[in-house]
């Protein structure tokens, strides 16, 4: 009997849905399978364009291909002059989304944010622990300090939230839009938890967002249909559909063969052919992320300043650049952060290839040998770790200096990589979480991060205060004025050899519009129109 | 023939015991910890680090984690995914039947083409014909899946348009699966132009998986035949005035094919591995790509309990092979 019934709703399901041609519908072929479609217990930003960018919404979002904050559930919000308190006003009827599995009875409410956050870290909550999924570790709730600078969520009314720090944190807007900060249902979560069914929550999202979500084939497609009810309007695709290709040349050939609309991350090598393609674009931006090689800034020669700078000038970067980025091209680094996030310093201007001057300088220092690491995984910031080691091993050797490259995999890498203790030049890189550059210079080179994610063990004190104290000013001029000293410190005492900030593809056919790239390397379909 | 088959079966225990042992210290002796793999770029701090070697038991002793490993896997536990956080079997159970399904489209490709060319060689032994399959057929052995699935991708779907690029099925077509084989539920649900839609999405992917299982079969086919050609009864047949194609058909093929029997199902696992890396090019949706993103994940549970399912599967097919070709041949079952 059961069967039967299946059986039936299959057929129902499917005589529905065939009448789905007519209608228009957008194909993104994506790199990979979410994990699942709760993005506060996900990493992957391939997670978070299956999840946060399409089924939810936040209190405050990135502007579309940007990374300015902008109102979002949140219509307006007060900060406390001593930078504590936020309190935000939410947009009022706010529908959760109308599908087979859910019906909501009342609009998004301050329950809804409390709850949202709540689950991340209070073990009390039954949706923070095995209940709900087994193993939840809140990676980037934890990761970006959630629990250090919040002291308590409150609702105040039902559109009213109030928001506690501990101490200042001028970043915390920009935490608010990533999307670990994704707005749940509480109700959803209620009823879930009430029918025994809470796991169902990380496999059947309900959101706020422009599209909702309507099925799931594992590892081969992902459906979506336009939220009707959407706050910002109803989106003009009807559906939008994820076709998991994790190949990249075979991504490519979907995009020109007409089978995908959109597709990211096209390897360097098809570039060219993508470029002589009339039915496609390329689409290109500099992407929030740097590469950069950290000394160790405590072992003797390399606690010198002008030790780090002459082995920064025996590299010819430009050359580097071409042959490890190749077609796919990349930004000069001059500074910590691209040139695309507020409060980079266009003045300052990281060594220039000398390889003259860092020979004197090396051989006064009696530098002859030290060593190079590098990884055996392709980053966005950098396609080639050991091409790159191999070219600076050569570089150095100019000067006189022997570099031993040291290999290891991914994880062990960085894991021997952040040891204090860690001697010679690691090549590392960072893409940007919430495009704030506290995100870049506290993350990677403040006091508190060496051991964690400061490779450098570099902690010096002018430049620690600078940015301890931009971190608590709300004011946005007054934290560029102290951004710009610290990268003025940064450059004169050269932690690190600055590389490139990598380009991000995307290709695109001719007859979708409204696609942007985004600096945060989301990928986002609200506002995108296709012509048919 | 009860003997043999309790005398097979014995013989499985100590290889599934190995079987545990090889998938739990594989996914160990990978470089790389799955706590800081899970964490990303941001890194954990060594406190939070310790607090979750604890909640994954990665803080016990080996062997004590080998013994809870055995005693779930005993009980049909096998274990809940690091990253997605669903019970591994229920994704295994999920994607499996898109590997069966494709594994047996590659084998009916390899076998409809396999066979009568090794025929056609042996009867023609030294023809042109002859030198120039064992030729192809030795190129297809050792061609490189990878590169050979995206040379027809580029070729057949980009560049002539005649196959889809990659994925099951067009994706205008949605219905819930019933079987999870693409070509029965299109049937089922009478979706005519979804069902060509599903075997044209099975053409490249069952001919790149297809490849080494057809040079294996067309070699052993000929060799077989060759050998069978020479015998006896052959020799009796022509005798007899039989026509050429009966002798060929009739009297050699059928005991020429019972090596080929065995060298099938021996395919079994040459398929499994080869899907690892067809369904990776292709986008299909099977156990061999989901094996690949969790070695990347670092997701030991799914990665130690897929090996082990994997390989029990193998085992059942190799254990079938068995217990049909004692049935085939009797003299085995005496030995």
């Amino acid at each position: 009997m059961k069967k039967t019934m299946t059986f039936a709703a299959a057929l129902l399901a499917a005589s529905v849905l065939s009448g789905m041609a007519s209608a228009k519908t957008l194909v993104y072929c994506s790199e990979a399978s979410p994990a699942n479609f709760d993005p506060g217990t996900t990493t992957g930003g391939n997670d978070f364009d299956a999840s946060s960018r399409t089924v939810y919404s936040r209190l405050v979002e990135f502007k579309h291909g940007g990374t300015e904050i902008e109102p979002g559930l949140a219509d307006k919000w007060e900060i406390s002059d001593d930078g504590l308190v936020y309190t935000f006003h939410l947009h009022p009827g706010v529908k959760f989304q109308t599908t087979d599995y859910f019906k909501p009875t009342r609009d998004l409410n301050a329950d809804d944010v409390v709850f949202s956050f709540d689950r991340q870290f209070n073990k009390e909550n039954p949706w923070n622990g095995d209940k709900y999924l087994p193993n939840l570790t809140w990676d980037y709730y934890t990761g970006m300090d959630m629990p250090k600078y919040v002291a308590k969520w409150e609702k105040v009314d039902d559109l009213t939230v109030k928001l506690t720090l501990t101490e200042p944190n001028a970043p915390m807007l920009a935490n608010l839009g990533m999307d670990f900060a994704s707005i749940v249902s509480k109700e959803y979560a209620d009823q879930l938890q009430k029918d025994g069914k809470m796991a169902d929550f990380s496999t059947k999202p309900i959101g706020t967002g422009p599209f909702q979500f309507v099925d799931y084939q594992l590892d081969a497609v992902i459906r979506y249909a336009a939220n009707p009810d959407y706050f910002k309007g109803k989106e003009k695709i009807d559906d939008l559909v994820f076709a998991i290709t994790p190949d990249a040349t075979a991504r490519i050939q979907k995009v020109l063969a007409g089978e995908c609309d959109v597709a990211p991350y096209p390897n360097p090598a098809d570039i060219a052919t993508i470029k002589a393609n009339k039915d496609v674009t390329l689409m290109d931006q500099a992407g929030l992320n740097i590469g950069y090689m950290s000394y160790n800034t405590t072992i003797p020669p390399l606690d010198k300043p002008e030790v780090r700078h002459a082995l920064n000038q025996a590299i010819d970067r430009e050359a580097l650049i071409k042959s490890l980025f190749q077609d796919a091209g990349a930004t000069p680094a001059e500074n910590l952060i691209p040139p695309t996030m507020w409060s980079w310093d266009k003045d300052v201007k990281t060594d220039a290839y000398n390889p003259d001057e860092a020979k004197k300088v090396l051989e006064a220092a009696g530098l002859k040998e030290i060593q190079l690491w590098a990884a055996d995984r392709v980053r966005p910031y950098n396609p080639n770790f050991q091409r790159a080691a191999e070219l600076i091993q050569a570089d150095w050797a100019k000067v006189g200096v022997k570099a031993n490259i040291v290999n290891y995999e991914w994880t062990k890498y960085r894991e021997e990589g952040k040891k204090k203790d860690r001697p010679g030049a690691f090549q590392i890189g960072w893409t940007g979480d919430n495009g704030d550059p506290d995100n870049f210079f506290a993350t990677l080179f403040a006091c508190s991060a060496i051991g964690v994610s400061n490779y450098s063990s570099w902690c010096d004190k002018d430049f620690e205060d600078l940015i301890q104290k931009a971190k608590k000013t709300s004011d946005q001029a007054e934290r560029t004025k102290l951004y710009e000293q610290a990268q003025v410190i940064f450059a004169k005492e050269a932690p690190a050899f600055l590389l490139a900030h990598s380009q991000v593809y995307a290709v695109v056919r001719n007859n979708v519009s409204g696609f942007k790239m985004d600096p945060l390397g989301i990928h986002r379909f609200d506002g995108v129109d296709k012509a048919e | 023939m009860l003997r043999y088959l309790l005398n097979k079966i014995a013989l499985l225990i100590p290889t599934l015991v190995g079987i545990t042992i090889c998938a739990f210290a594989f996914v160990r002796l990978l470089p790389g910890d799955p706590i800081l793999a899970m964490a990303g770029e941001h890194g954990v701090a060594p406190a939070r680090y310790e607090e979750l070697k604890q909640q994954f038991g990665y803080n016990l002793p080996i062997w004590e984690q080998y013994a809870r490993y055995v005693g779930e896997v005993a009980t049909g536990d096998f274990g809940v995914s690091i990253s997605s956080k669903r019970p591994v079997l229920e994704e295994f159970k999920t994607l499996f039947p898109a590997t069966l399904e494709l594994s047996f489209f590659a084998m009916v490709f390899a076998m409809l083409l396999g066979i009568p060319a090794g025929i056609v060689a042996a009867v023609k032994r030294g023809s042109w014909f002859d030198q120039s399959l064992m030729g192809t057929a030795l190129v297809g052995y050792s061609m490189p899946i990878f590169w050979w699935g995206l040379l027809l991708i580029i070729f057949f779907s980009g560049y002539l348009g005649w196959t889809p690029v990659s994925g099951r099925i067009g994706l205008q077509f949605f219905f819930k699966p019933i079987t999870g084989f693409m070509t029965i539920d299109t049937l089922i649900y009478g979706k005519w132009d979804a069902f060509r839609s599903a075997l044209s999405h099975l053409v490249l992917p069952a001919i790149v998986l297809g490849t080494i299982p057809l040079a294996v079969i067309a070699r052993q086919t000929r060799s077989a035949m060759l050998e069978v050609l020479g015998e006896d009864y052959v020799r009796t047949a022509r005798a007899k005035g039989l026509s050429g194609a009966r002798v060929i058909g009739v009297h050699a093929l059928r005991n020429a094919l019972i090596p080929v029997v065995t060298t099938i199902g021996l395919q079994v696992g040459t398929l499994l591995a080869g899907a690892i890396l067809t369904e990776t090019i292709f986008a299909w949706p099977g156990i061999g790509k989901w094996m690949v993103d969790s070695i990347f994940k670092r997701d030991y549970v799914v990665v130690q309990s897929g090996l082990l399912l994997i390989a029990l599967i193998v085992m059942a097919v190799n254990l079938i092979v068995d217990v049909l070709y004692a049935v085939i041949n009797p003299r085995i079952r005496a030995a």
